[in-house]
């Protein structure tokens, strides 16, 4: 339990990840992708035909407050986990690297509540990059692309009209669905950084659990395990903008993200709670 | 030297000197069989300043780990400031200092931010201790200016030197005035100047009621500072004694004088050994031996009771190969 004098030491993680400029420059290069399409779409004019590319790219030329949609999916498949990936595991063996750890754990700071802060801010972290694509997303398409007016109709996946605070809500509820799809990244990076003293490490073997995942998804023998894949539900955040909201694959991809987080959370602590501190 | 711990007054006043670390059996096995620490049994007491000698690898550092909940020892019990460790940590460690091999902060951070959030990070200390929040930058720019770092608290770590460095250490470690402060090898990287600086900052504080446990290869360092020794070769402690009685004198007097062949021929049977100028001379009194021998007209040069120095007896505890780091 985390009593009333522990109050304000729950920040001290989120302190230490946001005054790194190594954040923000993350933050602004998972920016920088999706700002060049939308450059390059509105310098050019040709959106991919409908259905293929990157989901609602062929509608922003009309809309453009679609973009900020469309630039979710664009940074999802890889830009995004990578960015989780590396904080992730920067996060313990960071500290183990730096020579901090030890003097974190004699302040003290309980090795289980240390790996809950740091999860915590984990989580911070992937909802500001996020909210930080959709909104700056929205200000590029607004500018760039089509300027329709906010009162216009959104035309749903499954074709019927979506009012403008169907879409809002529709939207914040996929930032919440993307949030969560990246915690299982982030844990499995947070468990990797556990277990070794280098942050590189840890990132790395968090992208190879990533592109481990991917593509098994593009292989047809590898059926059996699609469905419990990390990364297989990700792109389902579109279905919130179908009509109805098709919720089948939404309410698995919640659930697979929430066993991974258990489960590498749970070896994490495992790992953690007994090793020994000896960087 | 120090002719009293300066712990004696208050130890005075309660006849039982409060055991402040106690170890029983303390054995640390690494994986692949390394018994980096042995069956060691320290303690130490409340005012003392314990210096922890060893060589390198002899297993110092793994112990100060265990002490500190750090690294899990294999067997053995762990007592600190009265309780259990590693499993009352979250109670003891409030009130214990440290600097573990090394300091350790965030390069982009300024000192004062630094020693802000480790304190931050943790649970606020109780009792009189306290040190919330309030006061917080308070107790940091008065840590920094403790240790002399006073002046470049603002700027980056990553633009400090080796020295200033260990001196921020030293300031994480005083920040919330502990009982105890587990010190290794704290004058790494300084300056003589700082280093003296350091002793005499460490000093004041045992005077003030702090018991320091300073781990350090460096006798000279212990020897100027320290009331007890420990001594560890090869994860045993081969000797844990106050400096005070260490050194007290062996009975034996030294003479230099330049009519050496003339003294040992006067002295006779009583020299134990003739070195040059040197002569040690067994069973008398000095002032007694001086007036003897200069009312036989021999020069003296040097004369007073033999003492043993720590090198000495440290050499002698330790079977260490030359030239080997023990394991």
């Amino acid at each position: 339990m985390i009593g009333s004098s522990d109050r304000g030491a729950e920040g001290v993680e989120l302190v230490k990840l946001f005054s790194r400029r190594r954040t923000w420059v993350a933050i602004l290069l998972l920016n920088l992708l999706p700002t060049t399409v939308a450059v390059l779409l509105a310098w050019t004019g040709i959106a991919p035909r409908p259905g293929s590319g990157p989901a609602f790219l062929a509608a922003v030329l009309a809309n453009g407050s679609l973009f900020s949609i469309a630039a979710l999916a664009i940074v999802l498949p890889l830009f995004l986990p990578i960015a989780v990936a590396v904080v992730a595991g920067e996060s313990v063996a960071g500290e183990a690297e730096a020579g901090t750890l030890r003097y974190l754990l004699v302040r003290p700071v309980g090795r289980t509540r240390l790996l809950v802060r740091k999860f915590g801010a984990i989580t911070t972290f992937v909802l500001v990059c996020v909210v930080s694509v959709v909104a700056v997303g929205y200000v590029v398409g607004r500018l760039l692309l089509g300027n329709a007016p906010l009162s216009t109709a959104m035309i749903s996946l499954s074709g019927s009209a979506l009012s403008p605070a169907q879409v809002a809500w529709r939207s914040v509820a996929a930032i919440g669905f993307i949030t969560v799809s990246m915690l299982g990244v982030a844990a499995m990076a947070l468990f990797l950084s556990t277990l070794t003293d280098s942050p590189q490490a840890a990132s790395l073997g968090a992208l190879a659990f990533l592109i481990g995942s991917s593509l098994l998804l593009t292989v047809d023998a590898a059926r059996p395990l699609q469905p419990y894949l990390p990364t297989r539900y990700w792109l389902s955040f579109i279905d919130l903008y179908r009509d109805p909201i098709l919720w089948s694959n939404l309410e698995r991809g919640l659930a697979l993200q929430g066993v991974y987080v258990v489960v590498l959370l749970a070896a994490a602590w495992a790992n953690f709670a007994t090793r020994d501190i000896t960087s | 030297m120090r002719s009293a711990p300066p712990g004696s007054a208050e130890s005075a006043a309660d006849l039982t000197p409060e055991v402040v670390i106690h170890t029983e059996g303390l054995t640390k096995l690494f994986a692949g069989g390394v018994r980096a620490v042995d069956g060691i049994d320290l303690e130490v007491q409340r005012g003392d300043v314990y210096g922890f000698l060893g060589a390198n690898g002899s297993g110092k550092t793994t112990t100060v780990r265990c002490l500190l909940g750090l690294v899990l020892a294999t067997s053995g019990r762990i007592e600190v400031l009265g309780e259990a460790m590693p499993r009352r940590g979250a109670s003891v460690l409030p009130r214990v200092g440290a600097l573990v091999e090394g300091p350790a902060a965030y390069g982009h951070l300024s000192g004062h931010r630094n020693l802000v959030l480790q304190d931050a990070s943790g649970r606020r200390p109780q009792g009189q201790l306290g040190g919330g929040r309030k006061d917080r930058g308070d107790r940091a720019t008065e840590a920094l200016a403790q240790v002399g770092l006073g002046a470049v608290g603002s700027r980056p770590v990553r633009g400090y030197s080796l020295g200033m460095r260990q001196r921020l250490g030293l300031a994480a470690a005083l920040m919330r005035q502990p009982e105890l402060l587990v010190l290794d090898e704290p004058t790494n990287g300084l300056d003589p100047q700082g280093i003296r600086e350091i002793r005499e900052l460490l000093s004041a504080l045992n005077r003030t009621g702090t018991t320091i446990f300073l781990s350090s290869h460096l006798l000279a360092e212990v020897e100027q500072l320290c009331t007890r020794i420990g001594l560890l070769d090869r994860g045993q402690l081969v000797l844990q004694e106050p400096l005070a009685r260490l050194r007290a004198p062996t009975g034996r007097v030294v003479v230099v004088s330049p009519d050496a062949a003339r003294a040992a021929a006067l002295l006779g049977g009583c020299v134990e050994h003739r070195d040059g100028e040197r002569l040690l001379v067994k069973g008398a009194e000095p002032a007694v031996l001086n007036a003897r021998l200069v009312s036989n007209g021999i020069r003296v040069s040097e004369l007073g009771p033999e003492r043993r120095r720590l090198e000495d007896i440290v050499e002698e505890r330790t079977r260490r190969r030359s030239g080997e780091v023990p394991r």
